[in-house]
């Protein structure tokens, strides 16, 4: 199995410590908690291991199972096989954080080339080398603002059509503390980004939004920008990176701080993680910025090399006076959308963002056609989700659409009871043309059906 | 770039040519839709290669990577032991890899099941009441923790309560993290025997104290001599006590968190359940509760809601906890990391779990033993999964530890963790865990006991190294003061 030492060796090295038995080793523990009997299961063989989990993963249905039209915050998308085969190589997942740069310079090279992508993504200046996901890397931001103005500023107005579970972590790492989280119109993520600007005032750090919204929209951030501005505040926007390869970036309105879930880079679902928390800002906010950041340097030999930088603002550092606590981030995440930027590249990324939007508004277009579907904001632009009203509960549709063999939409009357009748469709480039035409024929029957 | 400047390997945006493709997709079949105006970018500044350039690029880089998987990697406190490749397998199962977090239950019943069954025998390794898989690493494990410490004491209208006690050997994401959450922290010195030092501990040990953080075996590698009093000691003042499992892999099916009265602690499936590091994650940090704190765990978690009235077997539900602090995170955890746990776990089993602690104390102590006449030990008393060595000699002056674990990579090995703890001056921490075989450990004695030969004899070699790694030395102090940080930095 996984420990070497035969049966011979222990007693030599027993010998050598100059104790009799291995239990010896633990006299420092007190005896009445020593060997508690543990109730698992025997020990099983790499063969009864796989047959027991292989039975396990088949307990589930998955997205290659279904037509899939769910995202809300994770998205079913293509990953191409280079990525995984680089994640593979045991020379990046089995290495440690990069704190010894002469035996680590191939995770810092890619980090490096990390931090890069995602600036190039976002139009900020500067990034981390990553957050756990894209709730955090909210949490984190409201912290990094909140340090930016030394506390002066406790308040963060975070816009309602964040995702929901964004918001719930904001809420649960601040509530009791002496942050004011202030989400105008909090339960109603209908109205857009301007409902923001009558919160923003002096004491406000950050003003957040997502772009596209929870609901899929997509707006136009520069008032919202200006007027978190005008006050002296930051402004943060969280994104989904796959809608910048076709979107202005957040950079462009004028963002100072920009977060995003990176799933959408060639992450798989995974039933939810890991997954990978981007964040970038303006470089004069650098020191301000919590987790891992690589520079560039020279080694003794005249080499580029790259180095992790700015430790003194960490907690190994700091201690107690560290602006946040992480460390451990998702760095082989991160190599997973390195290499599959790196691989789609500036016409690649522009292409599957575009079949993505394409492929949305030729589905948002036939079911709104339909009777009894309409769009919920036919007049805002949105990405490769959009919301649909239907003329049913979504829960009753999405346990037909079970039958159709397509995973329907996010059932928005989760989060918001007064949305209920209201479904979040995400559309991206696994879905064909027909497996729309499907989902539109199954909603037309499933209206139909209702009515009769 | 200066001219003079050397690259060894180029970077993405140096390798790019205008016009290459390293992915094709299909041809939209949809008519398209008209783009947003004002809303469309004008330039996405990415890089332009073919699958070939990205796939050596990246083959090449990671040649420049020390790893478990080529050799010892003693780094302590980070228990870099063997990740099995079987493990790597099952969390890209189909039926786990394409699983969509909010996919109705029932088409997720297996998913439910491995969180389940994990949440368990992590409970019953514990000795604790109640999991949640939640915290994506230790650091957010911990501040789960705290936030459940003080949510405990609010629950009670015990609110003045909000002074944390952390160990001066504690990992500096403690203090960090009680101080996120809105903590007071107060750091206790170590007694001369590297425990905590207890008349200072009781000293502190008042009406306004929410609890105390204590690693155990603490960094030092040290099982605390007086936990049973330092429990009872925070218990009588009200507090809570929380353990940080870092080190956990010293004392699974040993002894058990649970038993020794912690209240609440954090565990390192990264660590301890041979989960890869990643090269810095993904890791995964459940929080572990006794009975008292279960209804404040961050969720939601995985329970059984129901039997199947046909045969009986349980059907598995995601279920809030009744007064959860909330969720601090998207989502269930890391549930890729948590399928890895499972297999492991269910390898080993009662009888392996207990083996990998007694192995990785017995390699600690022989290194420890083995070394002990030639590096000075400041507390050598018996281990458990790792030690702390001074990487100094009052004969060898000019030579520091830096120098001890640069010169160690010239004989292949990962250096040990360096200036931690802080208690120790020149600290070199080993942790050699269980995977490594005796002939491992024992040329790493014989090259720690050459470099301290050549500490005295021949100095130069130690501060120029290393000499055989693919990059020397490098200079920190220009990345700090240039702040090179992506290559759009280069123009300015």
């Amino acid at each position: 199995m996984y420990t070497p030492l035969t049966p011979d060796e222990r007693q030599a090295m027993l010998q050598a410590i100059g104790v009799e038995r291995i239990e010896d080793l633990f006299a420092d523990v007190p005896a009445r908690y020593r060997y508690p009997k543990l109730n698992l299961p025997p020990a099983m063989s790499e063969m009864e291991v796989t047959a027991e989990m292989q039975n396990l993963a088949e307990a589930n249905l998955t997205v290659q199972d279904f037509i899939t039209f769910l995202g809300a915050g994770a998205y079913h998308h293509y990953i191409p096989a280079a990525v995984d085969h680089i994640l593979r190589r045991g020379e990046f997942y089995t290495a440690y954080t990069p704190y010894q740069p002469e035996v680590s310079q191939g995770t810092l090279h890619a980090i490096f080339e990390f931090q890069s992508l995602v600036c190039a993504l976002t139009g900020m200046e500067t990034a981390n080398a990553s957050m756990y996901d894209g709730a955090t890397a909210v949490a984190e931001a409201v912290n990094m603002a909140y340090h930016v103005f030394r506390g002066k500023r406790p308040k963060a107005v975070l816009s309602s059509a964040l995702h929901p579970q964004y918001l719930a972590t904001v809420h649960t790492y601040y509530d009791a503390s002496d942050r004011e989280i202030v989400v105008p119109h909090e339960g109603d993520p209908t109205p857009g980004p301007d409902a923001l600007i009558e919160a923003i005032d002096e004491r406000t750090s950050l003003v957040m939004v997502q772009y596209p919204d929870f609901l899929g929209r997509v707006y136009d951030l520069s008032a919202l920008a200006q007027a978190a501005h005008d006050k002296g505040a930051l402004f943060g926007v969280a994104v989904n990176p796959l809608a910048l390869g076709l979107l202005k970036p957040p950079g462009d309105f004028g963002a100072d701080i920009v977060t995003a879930e990176g799933q959408p880079l060639g992450i798989p679902l995974s039933f939810g993680g890991p997954y990978l928390g981007l964040f970038a800002t303006r470089k004069k906010y650098v020191r301000k910025m919590a987790g891992r950041i690589v520079g560039e340097t020279v080694d003794t030999r005249g080499q580029r090399a790259y180095v992790l930088t700015l430790t003194a603002r960490e907690q190994h550092i700091r201690r107690a006076r560290a602006t946040s606590n992480i460390c451990t981030n998702n760095a082989l995440m991160a190599l997973a959308a390195t290499v599959y930027l790196g691989l789609l590249g500036k016409d690649g990324l522009r292409k599957v963002a575009e079949i993505n939007y394409h492929k949305a508004h030729y589905a948002a277009q036939r079911l709104a056609s339909l009777e009894g579907y309409e769009l919920a904001f036919p007049e805002v632009p949105f990405f490769n989700e959009f919301t649909l009203k239907t003329p049913l509960p979504v829960a009753e549709i999405n346990r037909r659409l079970l039958d159709y063999g397509i995973l329907g939409g996010y059932d928005l009357a989760q989060d918001f009871p007064h949305l209920d009748r209201h479904m979040l469709i995400a559309v991206t480039e696994m879905n064909s043309k027909d497996q729309i035409d499907l989902l539109a024929s199954a909603l037309d029957e499933i209206a139909r059906d209702a009515a009769a | 770039m200066s001219e003079q400047i050397k690259i060894r390997e180029p970077l993405l945006v140096e390798l790019s040519s205008p016009g290459r493709r390293g992915v094709r997709f299909p041809e939209s079949d949809v008519p398209p839709a008209a783009l947003p105006a004002g809303l469309v970018r004008e330039d996405l500044p990415l890089p332009e290669l073919s699958e070939v350039d990205v796939v050596r690029h990246y083959t090449r880089l990671s040649q420049f990577n020390h790893a478990v998987d080529i050799d010892f990697y003693p780094l302590g406190s980070c228990t870099m032991k063997y990740n099995p490749k079987v493990n790597e397998d099952m969390a890209r199962l189909p039926g786990f890899a394409h699983v969509h977090p909010l996919q109705p239950e029932e088409t997720v019943q297996g998913a439910l099941a491995v969180m389940y069954y994990l949440q368990e025998y992590l409970k019953e390794i514990t000795g604790l009441a109640g999991v949640s898989l939640q915290p994506a690493a230790g650091a957010h494990g911990e501040l789960t923790g705290v936030l459940i410490i003080r949510a405990y004491h609010r629950s009670r209208g015990d609110a003045r309560r909000n002074k944390i006690l952390v160990p001066d050997s504690a990992h500096g994401t403690n203090p960090a993290s009680s101080a996120m959450s809105g903590m007071r922290v107060v750091e206790i010195p170590s007694d001369a025997r590297g425990n905590i030092d207890l008349a200072k501990l009781k000293a502190e040990c008042d009406d306004t104290l929410a609890g105390l953080m204590i690693t155990n075996p603490n960094t030092l590698g040290l099982f605390e001599e007086h936990i049973e009093e330092v429990v009872q000691a925070v218990h009588e003042a009200g507090g809570l006590v929380y353990g940080d499992g870092a080190n956990l892999n010293a004392l699974l099916g040993v002894a058990r968190f649970g038993d020794m009265g912690f209240d609440v602690v954090h565990l390192n499936l990264h660590k301890t359940f041979s989960t890869p590091h990643g090269g810095g994650g993904p890791g995964s940090g459940p929080v572990a509760v006794a009975e008292h704190l279960v209804d404040f765990l961050p969720g939601p978690i995985a329970e059984i809601v129901d039997h199947d009235p046909d045969d009986d077997t349980p059907v598995f539900g995601l279920v809030m906890p009744k007064r959860s602090i909330g969720r601090v995170k998207a989502f269930y955890g890391h549930f890729g990391v948590m399928v890895r746990a499972l297999t492991y776990i269910l390898t080993l089993g009662a009888e392996g779990l207990r083996q990998v602690a007694e192995d990785a104390v017995l390699n600690a102590n022989y290194l420890r033993v083995m070394l002990q006449d030639t590096y000075h030990i400041p507390y050598n008393r018996l281990c458990k999964h790792e030690f702390v060595a001074e990487g100094r000699w009052e004969d060898a002056p000019g030579v520091r530890a830096l120098d001890i674990s640069k010169r160690l990579m010239d004989f292949g090995f990962h250096p040990p963790t360096n200036y931690f703890p802080l208690i120790v001056h020149e600290a070199l921490m080993i942790e050699p865990t269980e995977t490594e075989s005796k002939r491992t450990l024992d040329a790493f004695i014989a090259a720690m006991k050459q470099i301290a030969r050549e500490a005295r004899e021949n100095p130069q070699v130690l501060h120029e190294a290393p000499h055989t790694t693919p990059f020397g030395r490098v200079d920190e102090v220009k990345a700090a003061r240039e702040l090179v940080l992506t290559w759009f930095d280069w123009a300015k």
